[in-house]
């Protein structure tokens, strides 16, 4: 497929949608809606319109669209294979549960700090793992991960062992109830609304990180290394910063799933935990900003969904996973964006 | 303005360069040839910090770069292009050249603005020049051969350098597409006083063009002088000239 200066002329007919774009960007009407301001309050909407089993699904599903998001900064826009992510989701996990159980602090302090600490051992993990390439980056992320599980299966003192870190306070909401409509909302849901909304400004922000400069020369060291090198990029500087900004954002989403699912335990840092966040990175679309959480939202209601009728999600997850890999290479988004492209081929022929 | 002395290279064993001395003066169009496996590309490599050398020096102006990181030489004024194509397949033409310009210009620690705000009329006027107005949202990888050689010279270009490498320009070219690359080359290092130093298949091309040649030959350099000098040398004769 050469492009020919046709492609130039009509912007409409561009071949490819690398990571960052939208989907039917430029002059679609599509394009015009506010998608992510209707997403935010139909998410906000949840906990008045739906049960209370819909509004526990929202919020794993948005609590899972942060983390996925801040892998994809590595597997999307900088093509590092990280199969440990979850070492950082942990780590935020632990850290504000710790603080805000065992020191009683606020969970406005408790949560930042959970970003901050999770970057931290990112760029300690991080300095290592960027000195090695592909499967060797990844096995050493994956060795990581496993130090951080081993660390909070055993150390009882401070992580509560394999007894994990049990009720984890809600942080002090209180000023909602003097909000009309936010007073009639039970702990949890309130918390789903600060949820919700935490997420929404991480996903902003880090949005703006892609579409930055920054994110530019990323996206460069992804394609080709060698290239990026020699027009001045310090490759590894560059993957170590995208590193520990992943990090940051894996830490944030896992000290909110701690408070979320009342406590925190060593289960969640598990390694299996690293490839459920990178399936649903795939599966939603790895080129696409809004790509993992598509994912999310389509891998957590398929498993309530499935878990309804067979115990062998394994099975269905795997089966999912085949069928994406040869047969939508670009995930869910991709698969749409291919067809909508034919689809305005079509039109216009 | 470039300066290798006695750099030597071994891969296990094998002495991919060997004792190698060439220099280029500033303004300069020069060459290296030889025939495949000469080590031509490992020298580029040697210089470009892709590889460390074992021994010898490498001198930019009265700089010693030897064993510098990639990145940071690019930096120092060095440009390249690399024998196999080598661009961001992924991105639009548009966003390989202007990525170049935002790492030239110390924009890669901004996480905040827009990147496509950035630079785009010294992009569009770079691919102008380079033949590709009109392709800014192509998708690199989908261009044709000839493009992607063409857009690489422009991410050699975008970080302004004083000395560009060209590891074999047209490798792989129809004749037609060698002889316009070849003029393009030209007028692009006579219109920036650049100082070029290339490796090239081509003999017509080679001895047309440059201005001073280094013969290589099992990694080692067996003649060093002007084209007049070295058509006229018996061993390139016997060794290179002689094959074909």
């Amino acid at each position: 497929m050469t492009g020919d200066t046709t492609t130039a002329a009509t912007p409409t007919a561009t071949p490819a949608a690398p990571a960052g774009r939208v989907i039917g960007s430029g002059s679609s009407v599509l394009s015009r809606i506010p998608w992510t301001l209707i997403i935010f309050l139909a998410a906000c909407a949840v906990p008045w319109i739906g049960t209370r089993y819909n509004t526990f699904l929202a919020e794993q599903i948005a609590i899972d669209a942060l983390f996925a998001v801040s892998l994809n900064l590595l597997l999307g826009t900088t093509g590092l294979v990280s199969f440990g992510h979850v070492a950082y989701f942990g780590v935020g996990a632990y850290v504000c549960g710790i603080l805000m159980k065992t020191y009683e602090l606020p969970f406005i302090i408790a949560f930042p700090a959970a970003g901050l600490g999770s970057a931290l051992f990112a760029l300690v993990s991080g300095y290592f793992c960027v000195r090695l390439i592909k499967l060797y980056f990844a096995m050493l992320t994956l060795a990581f991960s496993q130090i951080v599980w081993a660390i909070a299966y055993k150390w009882n003192d401070v992580t509560g062992g394999d007894q994990g870190l049990p009720e984890i306070p809600f942080p002090n909401l209180d000023w909602m109830n003097s909000i009309p409509f936010l007073s009639d909302l039970k702990t949890a849901e309130q918390f789903y609304l600060l949820t919700v909304f935490l997420i929404a400004v991480s996903l902003a922000v880090l949005h703006r990180i892609v579409r930055s400069p920054f994110g530019r020369i990323l996206t460069t060291i992804r394609d080709n290394p060698e290239r990026a090198a020699f027009i001045g990029v310090n490759v590894r500087l560059y993957q170590l910063t995208a590193f520990i900004v992943a990090g940051a954002f894996a830490g944030l989403a896992g000290a909110l799933y701690g408070i979320f699912s009342r406590g925190v335990f060593a289960d969640y840092v598990f390694w299996s935990k690293s490839a459920e966040v990178m399936i649903m990175t795939i599966l939603g679309g790895m080129d696409y900003f809004w790509g993992p959480p598509v994912g999310a939202l389509v891998l957590v209601w398929l498993n309530q969904a499935i878990t309804d009728y067979t115990e062998y999600w394994p099975f269905v997850l795997g089966t999912i996973l085949l069928v994406l890999l040869f047969g939508f290479p670009g995930g869910i988004l991709g698969g749409i964006d291919a067809l909508w492209t034919r689809v305005r081929g079509m039109r216009r022929a | 303005m470039l300066e290798v002395a006695g750099i030597s290279k071994s891969f296990g064993g094998f002495r991919a360069v060997s004792d190698v001395s060439i220099s280029v003066e500033t303004g300069q169009i020069a060459a290296v040839i030889g025939p495949n496996g000469a080590g031509k590309s490992t020298l580029f490599n040697l210089i470009t910090g892709h590889l460390r050398p074992d021994t010898g020096t490498v001198r930019l102006d009265t700089r010693d770069i030897t064993g510098v990181a990639p990145h940071t030489i690019c930096r120092m004024g060095i440009g390249r292009s690399f024998q196999r194509t080598n661009i961001f397949t992924k991105l639009t033409v548009f966003e390989n050249v202007q990525a170049a310009y935002l790492v030239h210009r110390g924009r890669g620690r901004d996480f905040w603005s827009r990147a496509e705000t950035f630079y785009r009329d010294e992009t569009q006027a770079l691919l102008a020049s380079i033949g590709l107005a009109g392709r800014e949202r192509t998708i690199a990888g989908t261009l044709s051969y000839g493009n992607q050689k063409q857009l690489e010279l422009g991410l050699a270009l975008a970080s302004d350098p004083a000395l560009l490498l060209l590891d074999e320009p047209t490798a792989g070219m129809s004749a037609t597409e060698t002889h316009e690359t070849i003029r393009l080359i030209e007028k692009i290092a006579s219109e920036r006083a650049l100082t070029l130093l290339f490796t090239e298949h081509d003999m017509e091309v080679v001895f047309q063009i440059s201005q001073k040649i280094a013969v290589l030959h099992q990694g080692r350099v067996i003649a060093d002088g002007t084209p007049q000098e070295v058509r006229a040398d018996p061993e390139v004769r016997r060794v290179y000239l002689g094959q074909h």
